[in-house]
């Protein structure tokens, strides 16, 4: 357990990862399911840079796609708050649960 | 091997952690403890606040790591930006200080258990797994050697994806202001709205 390796630090990811599928499993609120998906996003990011550093030190690709999934996920952050907002002005709320026009 | 052994094997393996490993298990702590009381606090506002700790620890895990760029932008971008927009629109949305409603119990059982045995799963496979390092030596992952990878037009260049990523960020950019315009059309206007125009002389602020 004295040298941190690989496996440390997916360690980390994996439990990251399962963190944020429980959070999005449980939460019925818009705003704090969109935290969910950021651990779950911040978790793949750790594997990539992980798998990078351990792996392909002489490679930088893991760099970029974290780099791109960051952008992707800033974007994302963006466009689902805007609907997030949207739909408050529509139902005076954000649970998923009050949101229901569209079923059936 | 007896108990005494065992706990002088223990006590050398505590003694002689080094820094850097301690480093990396107040990271993890920081990171796991941020995440989960993420997911399960019933202050909103709160549970940002611990997103928040939880990506800076992220951060620090690059760090760890050596990759200062993206530590630098992963505090940029989540931190400065994703974490101050979700607070934002928790202030847009919400009563400050309102308690959630607890999930059902049935729900948060299934859900942890899901994510438990998930867990249990991923981590069998990555114990089995052997990982093979490449050898190949280390390049620097600087800003400057990033920039030159990800602007070159040869083989190993991501031009093209970052072309697309930018046309990607601009149709979004378009898209949130489309989709949170306030449509204002005359006639229509609710009571709701006139008594906010009533007190603050305006309706722009939502």
């Amino acid at each position: 357990m004295n040298n941190i390796g690989l496996e440390h630090i997916l360690f980390v990811s994996i439990a990251l990862f399962f963190i944020g599928c429980y959070g999005f499993m449980t939460r019925r609120n818009l705003i704090t399911m969109l935290m969910s998906v950021e651990l779950v996003l911040n978790s793949v990011n750790i594997n990539f840079i992980a798998f990078n550093k351990y792996l392909f030190a002489g490679k930088l690709d893991g760099v970029f796609f974290t780099i791109f999934i960051i952008t992707i996920a800033a974007a994302e952050a963006a466009v689902a708050i805007a609907i997030i907002i949207n739909l408050y002005r529509h139902y005076k709320s954000i649970d998923v649960e009050d949101a229901d026009q569209m079923r059936f | 091997m007896n108990s005494l052994q065992f706990i002088v094997i223990a006590a050398n393996k505590i003694i002689f952690l080094t820094a850097s490993t301690i480093i990396f298990y107040i990271l993890a702590a920081i990171v796991l403890g941020g995440g989960l009381l993420a997911v399960t606090s019933r202050k909103i506002f709160r549970s940002a606040i611990y997103l928040l700790f939880s990506l800076i620890g992220i951060a620090g895990l690059y760090f760890y790591m050596n990759y200062e760029f993206i530590a630098a932008v992963q505090i940029v971008v989540y931190v400065g930006g994703i974490v101050v927009l979700i607070i934002f629109s928790i202030f847009l949305t919400h009563e400050a200080g309102a308690d959630m409603k607890r999930p059902a119990w049935t729900r948060i059982i299934f859900a942890a258990l899901a994510a438990l045995f998930g867990f249990a799963l991923v981590m069998m496979l990555v114990r089995d797994n052997e990982f093979y390092p490449s050898g190949a030596p280390a390049v620097d992952a600087g800003a400057g050697s990033i920039g030159s990878q990800m602007l070159s037009t040869t083989e190993h260049g991501y031009i093209l994806p970052f072309e697309v990523v930018s046309m990607l960020l601009l149709a979004a950019m378009i898209g949130c202001i489309v989709i949170a315009i306030k449509s204002r059309t005359p006639g229509t206007e609710t009571a709701d709205n006139q008594s906010r125009r009533d007190a603050f002389g305006t309706t722009d602020n939502l």
